[in-house]
Parts: structure tokens; C-alpha cells; sequence
């Protein structure tokens, strides 16, 4: 395992990017950083800017409005960062599959990395996801 | 050779870095600590570093030169401050007549940098960053150049931080006396605003600006920006230490003196939200300005 791995791995900047969720992903994320938490144990934060990012956690059911600004806010990010999809909206478009305005699941769209199912996933679901896909990262996919 | 080596490793640009970033980690997690988080290692803002390293560099195509330029321009001057500072410390006859003067100007290019990396990232955002950081100059400096004048005043005119240190080892800590206390408030308000940490985060707003100045870069100039604000962490208590506190300065007590000033730095910034850019100048143009001012007439009349 190379140093930039193991680096990448001890510290992973977050972006988080609401692609029209209902709040409730947001909110169990935001748990994360809370006291009872804490994941800034690991390393991770949250950052304001796509540039700093390792990666990108989407939330939310993808619409006509929000895809073509996902795309543009992935090739911003640099290269590696990795697409984490949170909650079951993000992951198969749940209950908005037949909308009118909601074309495709993520997985078309952007490269996903890690998938996170829930409505909204618990805090420990997501730390676990972060520790699985650690451990494929440090393997070396 | 000598002068190669004191400013690249020891007490200049690689020594001042590291004890930077462990003081970058002393404020994590002590922040952390007052929210009632665990926190995190020791060895993390190293990794952050090591991290930004590995990641791909994105650049303005066309603004190339001094957008990536800029980051080393402040780092670089940081680390001749370290260098100063510290060549000072370890015997106060290495210094040269007037390095107080340098040092004051070479504290404010990293925010010069900034500023200029900012600019040429032609962001909006980025860029209202940096008018904010041009106006929370002109407000810290201000206070901060009248505060060190009350401090040449009382030390009799010398402008030489080895002059200076021999002063206060022969007598007293400046600190001691009325003007150099008032003196030392308005310098610790002015160096939370140029550390750029809350209540004067202005600039890097990462709520609303999204890290403001730094929004449009990302591995290496990025890596070399978070080095500068560690040199700056480390530099700034220094330069405290050295005009105010400067009775002893063996090993043990800078250390603790250094810890001290970093603890009350944090706390100051873990307990106080972000003010406006109109309220940080009015801020600094009123109540620091009237100190350093009365400090200054105090020096005069010698108390």
C-alpha cells in the first residue's frame, strides 16, 4: 500500500451535494460530525469547495434540474474522489420512480463508488460504508 | 551554507512548518474537546498535507503563472519570519538593526498571497474573499503598527528584536507594565484577524464564501497554502512572545508560553461567532485603535 493511499484513506474531505433530497440524508449526515459521532476521528471533514474534495456524497432523487450540475460539479472535483450515494432516493430513485422530472438513478449518471441504502441510512450504516470502501481502496480495487 | 541551512531547516521554513501543523492539531482538537468530541491523531494535519500532495492540480488556463505562483510567495516569506525569529531567539546578537520593521512587512505577504491567488482564481467568490481580506488588513494593521510603536517607544527607540529581547532579560517583561499590556491585547485581536481564525474568519468564510479565498484550488498550491497558515501559527505567538514576554526565553518556558498563547488563541475562536466586514473595521478602528493609541501615550510618559 503507497503512502498516497494510505494519506487518502486517513483523510477524506467530504462534499456534500443535495440533488434534491428531502432533507432527511442531510440531516442523519450531519449527525456524523455530532459529539456521539465524531468521524473527524478518521479524518474526515466537511468542505465547502468541490476543488478540496476526496469525496462527494450525493443525496436525494436526481432531477431534470440537478443532473446536468452534478456532472459539472463532478469533473470539477480533482482526481481521485470517489461518489458516495446516500439513502434509497439517490441509490434507485425510491418512491419518485414513476415522476415525470426524475429521469435515471445515479449509477447512470456519475461513477458510483459506495452505495448507502435507507431512508435515511443511520449514522452507523455510513460509518460502515466508509469502512468498506476504505478497506477496497487500501486492497487496491 | 549556514544561512541556506537556517532558512530552509531549522529554525526557518521545515522546523517552523512542523511545529505548525502539531500546533494546527493542538487546535483541532482542543476545539474538538470543548464541543465534547474525541478529535483527531496527532499525526492528521501531516496527513492532510501528505494527502493534498498525491491530488490532481486544477488551474485557471488562463491565469496559470500567478495563480500557482502566489502560494509559494507567502509560504516562502513566512519562512524567512520563522528564520528571523528565530535566529533571534537563539543568540540576540544575530539579528541586524531594523529586522523588526522586515518582519512586521513580511508578516502581511501571506495575506498579500492570498489575496493575489484569489484574484487570479476568477472566482466570485473567491473574489469577494479577497476584498474582504484587503479590508480586514486595513483594519488590523492598523492597531497592530501602533501597538509595536507604544513597544519601540518603551524600549527606547531600538528597532532590533535582539535589542529588545536583551532589554526585557536585563529588566522586565514588556507585559509587565501598563503600556506594553494594553499593547499585548491589541496585538493578540490582531493576530486572531491575521491568523484568519473566527471572530475574524471573514475571508474564508466556509459557510457562506466556501473556504472564500482558497474555494479554486486544490492539491499541491493548496497543500503549500495550508503550510503558510501552520508557519503562521507558529510565527505570530514568536513574535508575541519575543516583544512582550521576552524575560525568559529558554527552552522550557518559550514552550510554555507558546502553549498558553495557543490555548487562548482557540478558546477565542471556539467561543466567539464570525462578525461582518463592517463590524471587524469598526471594530479594530475603534476600541484597539484608542488601546494602542493610549498605549502609546503611556510609553511616552514612560509608565
Amino acid at each position: 500500500m503507497s503512502l498516497k493511499i494510505k494519506a487518502l484513506t486517513k483523510s477524506i474531505w467530504v462534499f456534500h451535494v443535495s440533488a434534491g433530497s428531502c432533507n432527511n440524508c442531510d440531516i442523519e449526515i450531519l449527525d456524523l460530525f455530532t459529539p456521539r459521532f465524531d468521524v473527524e476521528r478518521f479524518g474526515i471533514q466537511l468542505i465547502g469547495s468541490v476543488r478540496h474534495a476526496d469525496a462527494i456524497l450525493i443525496t436525494g432523487a436526481m432531477n431534470r434540474k440537478s443532473v446536468p450540475r452534478m456532472k459539472k460539479i463532478y469533473e470539477q472535483a480533482p482526481k481521485p474522489c470517489v461518489v458516495v450515494a446516500v439513502g434509497q432516493c439517490a441509490l434507485s430513485r425510491h418512491m419518485f420512480r414513476d415522476s415525470y422530472n426524475v429521469c435515471e438513478p445515479l449509477d447512470k449518471i456519475l461513477p458510483v463508488d459506495l452505495y448507502i441504502p435507507g431512508c435515511p441510512p443511520r449514522p452507523e450504516a455510513m460509518i460502515d460504508g466508509i469502512v468498506k470502501l476504505v478497506t477496497k481502496i487500501r486492497k487496491g480495487k | 551554507m549556514t544561512l541556506l541551512f537556517n532558512y530552509l531547516i531549522f529554525p526557518g521554513l521545515l522546523f517552523s512548518a512542523v511545529i505548525g501543523l502539531l500546533a494546527g492539531w493542538f487546535d483541532r482538537k482542543l476545539s474538538a474537546r470543548v464541543q465534547f468530541r474525541v478529535g483527531p491523531p496527532w499525526h492528521q494535519n501531516f496527513t492532510d498535507i501528505i494527502k493534498l500532495l498525491g491530488k490532481e492540480t486544477i488551474y485557471p488556463a488562463q491565469s496559470k503563472f500567478t495563480f500557482l505562483f502566489s502560494p509559494y510567495l507567502g509560504f516562502l516569506s513566512a519562512g524567512l519570519v520563522a528564520t528571523i525569529l528565530g535566529m533571534n531567539l537563539r543568540s540576540s546578537a544575530s539579528g541586524f538593526n531594523g529586522d523588526l520593521i522586515v518582519v512586521i512587512y513580511l508578516m502581511l505577504i501571506p495575506a498579500i498571497a492570498m489575496i493575489l491567488g484569489a484574484s487570479a482564481s476568477r472566482n466570485p467568490l473567491a473574489s469577494v474573499g479577497a476584498s474582504r481580506e484587503l479590508k480586514l488588513i486595513l483594519a488590523y494593521e492598523l492597531p497592530f503598527v501602533l501597538s509595536i510603536v507604544a513597544l519601540i517607544i518603551k524600549c527606547g527607540g531600538s528597532i532590533q528584536l535582539g535589542k529588545i529581547l536583551e532589554l526585557q532579560a536585563l529588566g522586565a517583561s514588556n507585559i509587565a507594565s501598563w503600556s506594553g499590556a494594553l499593547a499585548f491585547i491589541v496585538c493578540f485581536f490582531c493576530m486572531q484577524a491575521k491568523l484568519g481564525y473566527p471572530p475574524f474568519d471573514i475571508a474564508e468564510a466556509d459557510q457562506e464564501l466556501m473556504c472564500g479565498t482558497l474555494i479554486e484550488y486544490s492539491g499541491l498550491p493548496l497543500a503549500v497554502f495550508k503550510l503558510t497558515k501552520a508557519v503562521m501559527l507558529y510565527i505570530l505567538p514568536v513574535f508575541l512572545i519575543i516583544l512582550f514576554m521576552g524575560k525568559d526565553t529558554s527552552l522550557l518556558f518559550m514552550v510554555l508560553k507558546y502553549i498558553g498563547l495557543l490555548f487562548f488563541i482557540v478558546l477565542v475562536k471556539n467561543t466567539n461567532p464570525r462578525v461582518r466586514i463592517d463590524q471587524a473595521l469598526g471594530f479594530f478602528w475603534k476600541v484597539p485603535t484608542f488601546m494602542a493609541v493610549a498605549s502609546v501615550i503611556l510609553a511616552l510618559v514612560g509608565q
